[in-house]
């Protein structure tokens, strides 16, 4: 008990005394995250919503394997990176691995199966609301893809939002493809299994607390968005 | 209202080419404007959780201009990844899988740097009675009570020397519950024995800045076999071309130089020296 | 008899099967140009899905649809529950031109001029999606407007909304019609079959029972089938 209490106590001093060295690995964390986050949405929303709105042979299938994609270990994606981006291995030479450019393509590749699967989900929602009517205008599917993306913007901010949380949390294929790289590739995810297999415990825990704070304040900064466009837009 | 699935995922395809073509540009971008030359070295977690490192690359940095990424694995591992041609320099230490490495081709020359040791750490009561200056002894004495020993079993530096050690006190193999092979690095292993009570062996350097010790204590120091010797290599360019072999080179030439030797015997925690540099001149 | 003007739109023994039911049965039909016609018919007899066969909705298992000039011209459909997007009202109308592909000024232009002539104005710059539900469906009137449709399918328009925007719906629709497009609706509202219709079309069991003009239907109507419903429509009668 008094390990959590001591590691309250040591965030907060580290929080408030501007520690460089944390605050690079936050920045950097965040950095990392978003970056996949975004970059996952733009490969996996317009995925999502064409597999909503098409109907084309094989669509069960690839709804079956979007789904089973969800359950993905992670560090089964670490490894296939890792070896793909290995010197060894086929993309060796661009340069990637151990860089924060590994972390991100790894991320990536996690956050899109949530993503797509996430707005899959909404733009069938309404679809089922706007098909008619938009059948009845003329719509096509790649207008109607653009159209109901738009519509659903305030629920795809909290797809999107799932998976900044997915890339900001994970460890193991990071260390992988990153290397745990102190001041190059350590995030905050991977400094805290550093210091706790170091044994810092209090350390490790005022690491996670931060992490944790900083996953909260990106969303509600999102819940504050979506109220405020319930509000305007209904 | 047909679908043209051709066209549709198609547009797909260019609108994910698009995202791939500008994170890439992005990522190279950010990398490129992030430092002038690097290296990449593939060391030991029990050196890197020592905190020499920390101490050690600034300095380096200092004297050549060049940023030294350290990639932390077990010893096997790191070797490795010396054959895959994803590290410049390998800094581990076991003498044998080192020179077995060269013997490969895959590293150029083995220089000697430095050493620290072994010790053995367990319970304040030592329910074996393993405290002294022998290692051998002390291993035969856990064997025999079966005391719960806690081992990496992670093809570490740390762990071939444990295997060697019961080898050498007459154990094959150690087996039975007692034994615990946790496959994982030294802080996590102790944070098992901590958490169970049980004997381990570790680096001297890994067990000053572990914290979470509870009841473990140090009980078997100073015999010469526990000395750990670290050697440090150059990747074979001509294995592997894209070697960054003259920044690697500076990395070797540095470390078992005068300044280098130097630094090393410089890092202490808590007023203790961890590492004994014996660079030969 | 006056020689009959070409029909704009012909369906032959169009058959369309839902969920292992048969909803219409060899139904043929004709419209004829220059008419507002109403569909009437119980619950079930197939009238919202015969709208949906003829604006293209729905695809039969078998039977044609003939347009005059041999393809459909163009069309649009209102529903019972009016579906905007969330955004602008002016932007949905827009939206629905921009669709069928006018673009820049004389996109502005048509879409203003639509929500001007359903009385909209004042909120054209408000959220469409926090309208009320007769602002909304006045909303979606100006959209199909906007189109000038040569044919305008609704479906129950007015269903779901209290009588003083009710009757706002069916004054738009008359001006709609007087501007030349032809109205296809169907109600349950006989009052409002009286006022809007030309014709009544009556469906009875997925077929067409009867098509008559409205004034001789309401007073005398030919099928047995019309006889019994408007009795139980209108049970004083």
């Amino acid at each position: 008990m008094f390990e959590i209490f001591a590691s309250l106590k040591l965030a907060l001093a580290l929080m408030a005394g501007g520690d460089a060295e944390l605050a690079a690995i936050v920045a950097l964390s965040i950095e990392l995250s978003l970056a996949a986050a975004v970059l996952g949405s733009i490969l996996g929303l317009p995925l999502g919503a064409l597999v909503a709105i098409g109907r084309f042979p094989g669509r069960r299938a690839i709804i079956v394997c979007l789904n089973a994609l969800l359950g993905l270990p992670s560090v089964v994606v670490g490894l296939v990176v890792y070896l793909m981006l290995s010197r060894a291995g086929p993309l060796g030479s661009w340069g990637l691995l151990f860089t924060p450019g590994a972390i991100v393509a790894a991320q990536t590749l996690l956050v899109v199966p949530i993503v797509a699967a996430l707005s899959r989900q909404a733009v069938e929602d309404a679809w089922a609301e706007y098909e008619e009517q938009l059948r009845s205008l003329g719509v096509g599917t790649a207008r109607a893809v653009r159209t109901l993306l738009w519509d659903t913007r305030f629920s795809l901010l909290t797809v999107a939002l799932a998976g900044f949380g997915r890339a900001a949390s994970e460890v193991g294929a990071v260390m992988i493809v990153g290397g745990n790289i102190d001041g190059v590739t350590r995030v905050m995810t991977t400094a805290i299994a550093l210091e706790t297999s170091k044994g810092d415990l209090p350390l490790a825990l005022a690491l996670g607390i931060v992490l944790i704070l900083v996953v909260l304040a990106v969303n509600a900064a999102a819940y504050a968005i979506r109220e405020w466009s319930a509000k305007r837009h209904g | 209202m047909e679908l043209n699935l051709a066209t549709n995922f198609r547009r797909l395809a260019v609108t994910w080419m698009a995202a791939a073509v500008a994170a890439a540009t992005i990522l190279a971008a950010k990398d490129a404007t992030a430092q002038d030359t690097f290296i990449t070295v593939a060391s030991t977690t029990s050196t890197e959780q020592s905190g020499l490192f920390k101490q050690l690359l600034p300095e380096f940095k200092k004297a050549t201009g060049i940023e030294a990424r350290v990639v932390a694995l077990g010893t096997g591992q790191a070797l490795d990844m010396g054959r895959r041609g994803d590290a410049d320099v390998v800094f581990v230490h076991d003498k044998v899988a080192e020179e077995k490495f060269v013997a490969d081709g895959f590293g150029v020359k083995r220089l000697e740097v430095m050493y620290n040791d072994f010790i053995v750490v367990g319970p304040k009561a030592d329910p074996a009675g393993a405290k002294g200056k022998d290692i051998l002894a002390a291993l035969k004495k856990i064997e025999a009570s079966k005391a719960p020993f806690a081992s990496r079993a992670d093809k570490s530096g740390t762990h071939a020397a444990e295997l060697r050690y019961w080898k050498a006190a007459g154990v094959e193999k150690p087996q039975g519950a007692w034994y615990r092979e946790t496959g994982s690095g030294m802080g996590p292993t102790l944070n098992t024995a901590s958490a169970m009570n049980a004997y381990a062996l570790t680096d001297r350097g890994t067990w000053l800045s572990f914290k979470n010790r509870g009841d473990l204590v140090i009980l078997v120091e100073g015999d010469k076999a526990l000395f750990n010797q670290y050697g440090v290599m150059l990747v074979n360019p001509a294995k592997h071309p894209h070697v960054k072999k003259e920044a690697g080179q500076k990395f070797v030439d540095w470390v078992v130089s005068p300044a280098g030797q130097a630094a090393i015997a410089a890092y202490k925690i808590d007023g203790e020296q961890l590492f004994f540099p014996n660079a030969k001149p | 008899m006056a020689e009959r003007p070409a029909p704009l739109l012909r369906a032959r023994d169009l058959t369309v099967v839902l969920g292992g039911v048969t909803v219409l049965d060899r139904l043929s039909v004709e419209i004829l140009p220059g008419l507002r016609t109403v569909v009437l018919g119980a619950n079930g007899a197939g009238k919202s899905v015969m709208l949906r066969a003829l604006h293209g909705l729905v695809a039969p298992a078998s039977g044609r649809i003939e347009w005059q000039g041999g393809r459909p011209p163009r069309q649009a459909m209102v529903f019972q529950r009016p579906v905007m997007l969330r955004r602008s009202a002016l932007a949905n109308v827009e939206y629905g031109l921009a669709v069928n592909g006018i673009e820049g000024a004389e996109r502005e232009r048509r879409a203003r001029e639509a929500i001007a002539k359903v009385g909209l104005e004042a909120i054209a710059h408000r959220s469409a999606r926090v309208l009320s539900g007769g602002e909304q469906q006045r909303l979606a009137l100006a959209r199909a407007w906007a189109l000038e449709p040569a044919i305008l399918f609704l479906d129950e328009p007015t269903s779901s909304l209290d009588p003083g925007a009710a009757f706002e719906v069916e004054r738009i629709v008359a001006a709609i019609a007087a501007e030349g497009t032809r109205i296809v609706m169907t109600t349950h509202n006989l009052g409002q079959a009286r006022r809007l219709a030309d014709e009544i079309v009556f469906i009875h069991q997925g077929r067409v029972a009867e098509q008559t003009p409205a004034d001789r239907f309401f007073a005398d109507p030919q099928s047995q089938d019309a006889r019994v419903f408007l009795k139980g429509e209108l049970p004083w009668n």
